[in-house]
């Protein structure tokens, strides 16, 4: 058998697994495996910052459902996608990062750029692999990649000293691999499916919550026959945005602490909810306590540990949450169970959707954020990839935008890290480059990673930043201005930089837009053109996000735009 | 409640680091960790006390499985398993007849003497945390100089093997 060494057999592992693109930055402690990189088919896409390249990779993983990959090399290199790493992880994200170590040898000696990225990690990782001699890579990079992608998917890190990376050694590469303490799946127990059938359909009030792991598990057809056959009503998790048609007449939307008003009010109505993949976060239901009172829950999802964490469950259906609602939807047809949604329930829920669509107030100035979204919508075609930054604009393209086709909309929504939105729509664009794909953002988070635009307009993968420029840290505005008694502090940005010449400084081109028509006009002309744009959109920096449910109260406590 | 956690993980390096990390930021208390490798050497077990509720017990467990290189993990029931541990203290010994008095002492609940001196006196005590708690009421009087415990050690009771 021929010899190789570590680089080259991870090339032809990554190769193996079917890797076709790659987001890093080479450095000292990777240089072998970039040489490897220079001589293999995978595209290498040169990022400006390594936490950018983990974004990426993690984009790209969401929207192609397969791990994305990035390289770092080791130290700050290795440092630098820690951000990336605990998002894709909070997120579910598949993801493989591979880094570079220092000389096995200087291990533990605080070499030069060595950081014990093992242990940094170990809490933010689904696994984290060290081969110590070439021979192991083969292996290691199957099971990451088995690891990353199963189950509830996460990232997977393979930190691979220098020595390993250039020493040769005689490999073999395995079709397939057995990890003896992963379980990624089990069989939804079909008793309690239907248990929980039973106890859906005699609730007076039942409602369905749809989470992210909907989308992750693609269950959006069985969703959707589920909601109709019994004709409940769906709310969202913020992740489970768009993992039911926003424009559905039984969609009410994402609940939340900026969740639609009519989705809080309904949950808080109900009796029973069908609980898909979702962990109940503190950021979608409140007080745990209060949520679960006079509440009967039915909790799918693929992970065991989730039932139980947050909130007290009925029934537990553990699996994954495609298979457990076919199996749902399969014994409702057979049971020739279809109900027309002329129920009390049914009339108050209409009605409390009409109410609120109609009555809420819109925060008056012309480029509302709620016109702008809807704007957007209009000129946006329903399949394109929608990312979102983190703050304010998130939280109103939560409210405003709605997602008509599922699974087209991605946020960091557990993490919450600004400056993931862009780059992260540089991944979907490498994954989907045939639809538009628009990142929502706020300045102060693209501040953060703006220095994607250089890899947008390099790399050939447009995207278009829908720019709410309200030159404030706008969430934390509204805190200090809620809870702080206005006591504004490290919130100003003072309109800098000038956005429409940072674009066209990277080559990429810059509309300012300061009217819904030009909006429009704006979005239809980056669409057409396929060239990186910002939009930079001034909005009114005193706008709040409403409704809003305080940190530490309940859904009931919802404040209303007054 | 005082609960007893069994876990068999892979005999590798990193893996205790995760066992403690998990409760570390899980929150989670750890009240006692024993270690050491099973009739096979690619095994380790772990043997875990904790003070918990019974949600915060079952997430712990639920945590632990979920880890990939824990293989069994399970709650051990006091009364169908078998659980000590070995606790060595170091006794002052003030005047000679401390010495006759700790030995019977010693000898009553069938504890080892090592290393008797003029001044000091080693006892070591396999035994369940109950009796190891009485004994070192008994002999805190002589004033203990040095203490060293193992942590639990415990095994299911033949036929509940599969039980927890």
């Amino acid at each position: 058998m021929e010899k190789i060494s570590g680089a080259r057999s991870l090339m032809i592992a990554l190769e193996k697994e079917g890797v076709e693109i790659a987001f890093g930055l080479p450095g000292g402690a990777n240089l072998p495996i970039y040489d490897e990189l220079y001589k293999s088919n995978i595209r290498h896409v040169l990022v400006r910052h390594e936490q950018s390249a983990s974004h990426m990779a993690d984009g790209f993983g969401r929207v192609s459902r397969r791990p994305g990959v990035c390289f770092a090399t080791s130290g700050p290199g290795a440092t630098n996608i820690v951000t990336g790493i605990a998002t894709a992880q909070a997120d579910s994200a598949p993801m493989v990062a591979i880094t570079g170590q220092v000389p096995s040898k200087m291990i533990g000696r605080d070499a030069f750029q060595e950081s014990d990225i093992i242990g940094i990690t170990n809490p933010i990782v689904k696994y984290a692999f060290q081969p110590m001699s070439p021979n192991e890579v083969p292996e290691v990079v199957k099971k990451a990649f088995y690891i990353a992608s199963t189950g509830r998917p996460g990232p997977v890190l393979i930190d691979i000293p220098k020595d390993v990376q250039q020493n040769e050694a005689e490999v073999h590469f395995p079709s397939e691999v057995k990890i003896r303490g992963y379980h990624p799946w089990v069989d939804p127990d079909v008793i309690q499916i239907e248990r929980a059938t039973d106890m859906l359909l005699s609730a007076e009030r039942p409602i369905i919550l749809a989470g992210g792991g909907v989308i992750i598990s693609s269950a959006f057809a069985e969703l959707q026959s589920i909601a109709e056959l019994l004709m409940i009503p769906v709310v969202t998790t913020f992740k489970g945005k768009g993992s039911f048609p926003e424009n559905h007449p039984l969609s009410l939307g994402p609940i939340g602490m900026h969740g639609h008003a009519e989705a809080n009010k309904m949950m808080t109505e109900a009796d029973c909810v069908l609980a898909c993949g979702s962990r109940f976060s503190d950021r979608s239901v409140g007080t745990f306590e209060e949520f679960e009172r006079n509440l009967k829950i039915i909790h799918m999802d693929v992970d065991p540990a989730e039932i139980g964490k947050n909130q007290t469950t009925n029934v537990a259906v553990v699996g994954d949450v495609k298979t457990s609602l076919r199996i749902m939807v399969k014994m409702l047809i057979q049971k020739a169970i279809k109900r027309n949604g002329e129920n009390a329930w049914a009339k108050r829920v209409k009605e409390t959707k009409d109410y609120y669509r109609e009555n809420l107030k819109i925060h008056p100035h012309p480029l509302a954020a709620s016109k702008v979204l809807k704007k957007l919508r209009e000129v946006l075609p329903a399949q394109s990839i929608v990312t979102t930054e983190v703050g304010q604009h998130q939280m109103w393209a939560s409210l405003f935008f709605d997602v008509i086709h599922p699974g087209t909309f991605f946020s960091s929504t557990g993490l919450g890290t600004m400056g993931w939105g862009f780059p992260a729509a540089i991944g979907a664009k490498a994954a989907k480059p045939d639809v538009p794909v628009l990142d929502i953002a706020g300045e102060g988070s693209f501040n953060m990673t703006e220095n994607s635009l250089a890899v947008s307009v390099l790399e050939d993968l447009p995207v278009i930043v829908f720019l709410l420029n309200n030159f404030t840290l706008g969430m934390v505005a509204q805190w200090q201005r809620t809870f702080y008694d206005r006591r504004m502090i490290g919130v100003d940005l003072k309109n800098c930089p000038d956005y429409v010449k940072v674009a066209e400084a990277y080559g990429a081109q810059g509309i300012r837009a300061t009217t819904l028509d030009e909006i429009g006009k704006a979005v239809q002309t980056a669409i057409k053109s396929n060239v990186a744009t910002v939009i930079d959109i001034p909005i009114d920096p005193q706008e709040d996000v409403l409704p809003f449910v305080a940190p530490g109260t309940s859904l009931k406590d919802m404040i209303l735009p007054s | 409640m005082w609960s007893i956690i069994s876990v068999l993980v892979e005999n590798k390096p990193g893996v205790l680091f995760k066992i403690t990390n998990l409760f570390r930021s899980r929150n989670y208390n750890i009240d006692s960790i024993s270690v050491g490798i099973t009739e096979n050497p690619e095994v380790s077990r772990m043997t875990i006390t904790t003070e918990a509720d019974e949600k915060q017990l079952s997430q712990i467990i639920k945590q632990l499985d979920k880890l990939i290189d824990t293989l069994e993990v399970k709650l051990l029931d006091e009364k169908k398993s078998v659980y000590r541990e070995l606790v060595m203290m170091k006794l002052k010994v003030s005047k000679p007849t401390d010495i006759k008095e700790i030995t019977d002492l010693a000898n009553a609940f069938k504890c080892d003497v090592h290393d008797v001196r003029k001044s000091s006196i080693i006892i070591e005590i396999t035994a369940t945390p109950d009796r190891v708690s009485a004994l070192v009421d008994l002999v805190k009087g002589y004033g203990i100089l040095e203490m060293a415990r193992t942590g639990i050690c415990a095994l299911a009771r033949g036929g509940y093997e599969n039980e927890g």
